[in-house]
């Protein structure tokens, strides 16, 4: 029964004048610091390790590093938009490991192809989401305790299903696959790429990332516009549990092997990753592009750190001054821009 | 509501005729205030006498919010003195102003749900002694300034969160007296409060003035202003326009012709009749929501505006969310055009061409965050976009078409929604439901917090919606406006409909009669 577009004559025109305010060009300048941020620790490599630091071998380790990290905080960008936070995406990654290797050792029947492996580490993912989404929306249980305990429940049964086993995977159409170069660039950086171009894609030109905006912005407002914000919000657990699911793959590629403690404390990095990149922790506003260097300055220190042989209790001390001063820094940047 | 003591009836109301007698309290010279783009206020002036209602008018954007901060130290002036006793002071911060003797009450409920209504009332300058809180001695001083408010039924120790939107308010109140002050500043204090609170509030104002004390009174309703104010300053567009004018020798047309730099006619727009063959729109039959409302019946035809008086918790506005699926109802139906609503179901009332301008803008309305264009098109971004990628393009092609349509100000859809005055929120949202396209249009306080100027021309719109067919169902506090602007009434007292009849049978007086009645039984 829905009409046409309805309009109201008017009486007076338009001031072109009062249009000019620019909207668009902020999110460019909020991401210009973390550029300056991130070629900033870049000048520091290469002062304190020169060739070491610049290699390409160097360079791609950083991105390899990022990668899986990377794919994470896609998902989580979604969820922490949406005014919500995921803390059990690690375990979920060492569950959909350990499921899938579990699968790959058992099925010993001829006809059993590798891309099983992959739709089986993504089918536990989406659906230790999904589980998390139904929880979460029609449960009505707060974000963070649900995921609190999906965190202790997927931990828990894939060391049940593993017996705390490490599980060496051999199967080598998978392994060929995802240990393969891709004109000169590992395949799990590719991935992390396309996740990241599919996630802007999303997030920024499709109805799902328009919901998450407005979800986060203004759950009652978004309910009563029309939006089905319960269904919503599970759609978006399951997508953060897909990608977790994505990861497990590239877990299984880079490691060679399904274990429950894959993904342990991963969780952090990645929510850190999403703040420090710019999305609001209390929903409403999300970047893709901020999250991707977040996770490339994280990264990027670490092997700064490791290069110059910083002990793993110091890197992680700095990585916390780090964070509070990203924070602190943006939340300053916001305030000038806003008064 | 015969209240005034007798002692404090003659107290001699220092006229208007007579402010050289006095020396201005607090004086504000030439304050200027610049955002980045943005002039909020350009010269602002203002004289308060001591024991004075000082009351502060002005459209939406005229920078009456701006300039109640900068006096209670939450913005700094550009430009400009402020002045007590005629001694320069400066405003740092909220507590300086504290100091000074000015205390704020702001129109957003600035309590804290989870404290108590004394916690909140000592919020900032808790009673202690040795860094422990003296709890006994807030809450008698609590239980003191909530007697003086005639609200002795609210309990010190009762948690603000369980209070009602007036309840809260009361206690913002009682915070506000709690301070010493010498100046209080009241924005907009009667919004949520019903007309027997109204008079509480004028009572305490009297009793203020009587001990010295000046109040500051922000209202867009003139009557208020007829009944309590001394003298009245005129802001336009962050500029002082009219400085002490006496309440009770300025016209309204004058003081309306100041605000809005043109004249306006106060007025509602004409009724054409609606014929007796348009079909029936909107059916509700029996609606019921457990312990709010019960047996709620009413039809609207196309291009018939239907309104619902009652006072404020009489259930008004959840009958409203009730038809548009919010609320899931406990029993009856709803149908648009004879076709039956899923209950409970909101997107089953968008889709059968319902539309809702919420109660609470900020709250239920808008995303604030999002830009203006992304807030009209809240409902339609789905229908607009092709295969679920988004066409930003058309959506903002809509949204500027009903930005000129509805004359919205400033006329850019790329703004965050959160800078819009509340009167062009308020389009905004009624923008939404015109892209969408809407057979029923659901109304709830359409005109809250919407300057006088700014009424008219909403008044205008929602009329000129009738016309083309719309069938329009609207909730308004206040009475003489369900009265002006609605083709037919119900009346509505305890979640019951109490009477129903043409707008042009029923008046101010009738209404109120009925919701006593309705209230005492």
């Amino acid at each position: 029964m829905t009409t046409a577009q309805q309009t109201v004559p008017s009486d007076r025109p338009t001031d072109p004048a009062e249009s000019r305010r620019s909207w668009a060009g902020r999110p460019v300048v909020r991401n210009l610091g973390l550029v300056v941020a991130l070629v900033l620790i870049c000048v520091a490599g290469f002062v304190t390790g020169g060739e070491r630091f610049g290699s390409v071998d160097n360079i791609l380790t950083i991105l390899r590093l990022a990668s899986i990290t990377g794919v994470l905080a896609i998902g989580m960008t979604f969820v922490i938009t949406s005014g919500g936070i995921d803390l059990s995406v690690g375990s979920v990654l060492g569950l959909a490991t350990v499921w899938a290797s579990t699968l790959a050792t058992q099925t010993m029947a001829e006809d059993f192809h590798w891309i099983v492996i992959v739709f089986a580490a993504l089918a536990v993912g989406a659906g230790a989401g999904l589980v998390n989404g139904v929880v979460i929306a029609y449960g009505r249980v707060v974000p963070f305790i649900a995921t609190l305990a999906m965190l202790a429940a997927a931990r828990g049964l894939a060391e049940m299903i593993s017996d705390r086993r490490t599980q060496v995977l051999s199967v080598p159409g998978f392994l060929d696959f995802f240990r393969a170069d891709l004109i000169g660039v590992p395949v799990l950086i590719w991935m992390f790429a396309l996740v990241a171009v599919a996630g802007w894609l999303v997030l920024n030109r499709t109805t799902f990332g328009r919901r998450t905006v407005a979800v986060g912005g203004n759950p009652e407002a978004a309910r009563l516009a029309g939006i089905k914000v319960q269904r919503h919000i599970m759609y978006i657990y399951g997508l953060a549990g897909l990608t977790a699911g994505i990861a497990a793959v590239m877990m299984l590629g880079r490691t060679t092997a399904g274990s429950s403690t894959h993904g342990m404390l991963l969780e952090l990095d990645v929510i850190a990753a999403v703040v420090v990149g710019g999305t609001l922790l209390q929903g409403g506003r999300g970047t893709i592009f901020g999250t991707v260097l977040g996770v490339l300055i994280f990264s990027t220190l670490t092997n700064l750190f490791t290069i110059n042989n910083m002990s793993i209790s110091a890197q992680a001390v700095a990585r916390g001054v780090i964070i509070v001063a990203a924070v602190l820094i943006q939340q300053r940047f916001a305030a000038s821009k806003r008064t | 509501m015969v209240d005034v003591d007798p002692q404090e009836a003659p107290l001699e109301r220092p006229g208007p005729a007579d402010p050289a007698s006095r020396a201005p309290m607090l004086r504000m010279e030439g304050i200027v205030k610049h955002f980045p783009g943005a002039k909020a206020l350009d010269g602002v002036d203002l004289d308060v006498l001591p024991a004075e209602v000082h009351c502060l008018l002005g459209q939406n954007g005229a920078g009456k919010s701006t300039l109640i901060k900068v006096l209670a130290g939450a913005h700094q002036p550009t430009a400009g003195r402020i002045l007590i006793d005629d001694q320069e002071i400066s405003i740092p911060h909220p507590v300086a102003a504290l100091k000074h003797g000015i205390a704020t009450m702001y129109q957003e409920l600035d309590v804290v749900d989870g404290l108590t209504v004394a916690e909140n009332v000592y919020l900032g300058h808790e009673l202690d002694r040795g860094g422990f809180t003296q709890r006994r001695e807030a809450a008698r001083r609590t239980r003191e300034i909530l007697g003086r408010l005639g609200h002795s039924e609210i309990s010190p120790h009762q948690e603000v969160g369980q209070l009602s939107a007036a309840g809260k308010q009361i206690v913002s109140m009682a915070r506000a007296l709690s301070h010493d002050a010498r100046v209080i500043i009241m924005d907009e204090p009667s919004a949520v409060l019903d007309s027997e609170e109204v008079e509480n509030l004028f009572r305490v104002i009297d009793e203020l003035t009587s001990q010295g004390v000046a109040v500051v009174y922000i209202s867009h309703r003139l009557e208020e202003i007829r009944r309590i104010g001394d003298r009245i300053t005129v802001l336009k567009d962050g500029v002082t326009v009219g400085r002490n004018l006496p309440v009770a020798t300025t016209t309204t047309r004058d003081l309306i012709q100041l605000m809005t730099g043109r004249t306006v006619e106060y007025a509602f727009p004409e009724r054409p009749g609606v014929p007796a063959d348009a079909p029936v729109v909107l059916d509700v039959d029996g609606l019921a929501l457990a312990g709010v409302f019960a047996d709620v019946s009413l039809q609207v035809r196309a291009g018939e505006i239907v309104g619902l008086a009652g006072l404020v918790g009489s259930g008004r506005s959840e009958i409203l969310e009730t038809i548009y699926g919010a609320r899931r109802a406990t029993s009856g139906t709803v149908s648009v055009s004879g076709r039956r609503l899923r209950p409970g179901s909101v997107p089953s009332a968008v889709d059968a061409g319902i539309g809702l301008s919420p109660e609470e803008r900020k709250s239920q309305g808008l995303v604030l965050t999002e830009p203006v264009y992304r807030n009209i098109t809240l409902s339609t971004f789905a229908r607009m976009a092709k295969g679920g990628w988004l066409d930003e393009r058309a959506e903002k092609r809509a949204a500027r078409e009903q930005v000129e349509a509805l004359d919205l100000r400033p006329a850019s859809v790329d703004r965050e929604a959160r800078t819009l005055s509340g009167g062009n929120q308020q389009k905004s949202l009624l923008a939404r439901w015109l892209v969408h396209g809407c057979d029923v249009l659901l109304l709830d306080e359409p005109t809250r917090g919407v300057d006088v100027g700014a009424r008219s021309e909403l008044y205008g719109l929602v009329r000129r919606l009738a016309d083309a067919g719309t069938a329009i169902l609207v909730v308004s506090s206040e009475i003489p406006e369900v009265l002006g602007l609605a083709d037919h009434v119900l009346v509505i007292s305890e979640g019951r409909v109490v009477h129903r009849a043409p707008a042009q049978d029923i008046d101010e007086h009738a209404v109120l009669d009925l919701v006593m009645e309705g209230t005492a039984a």
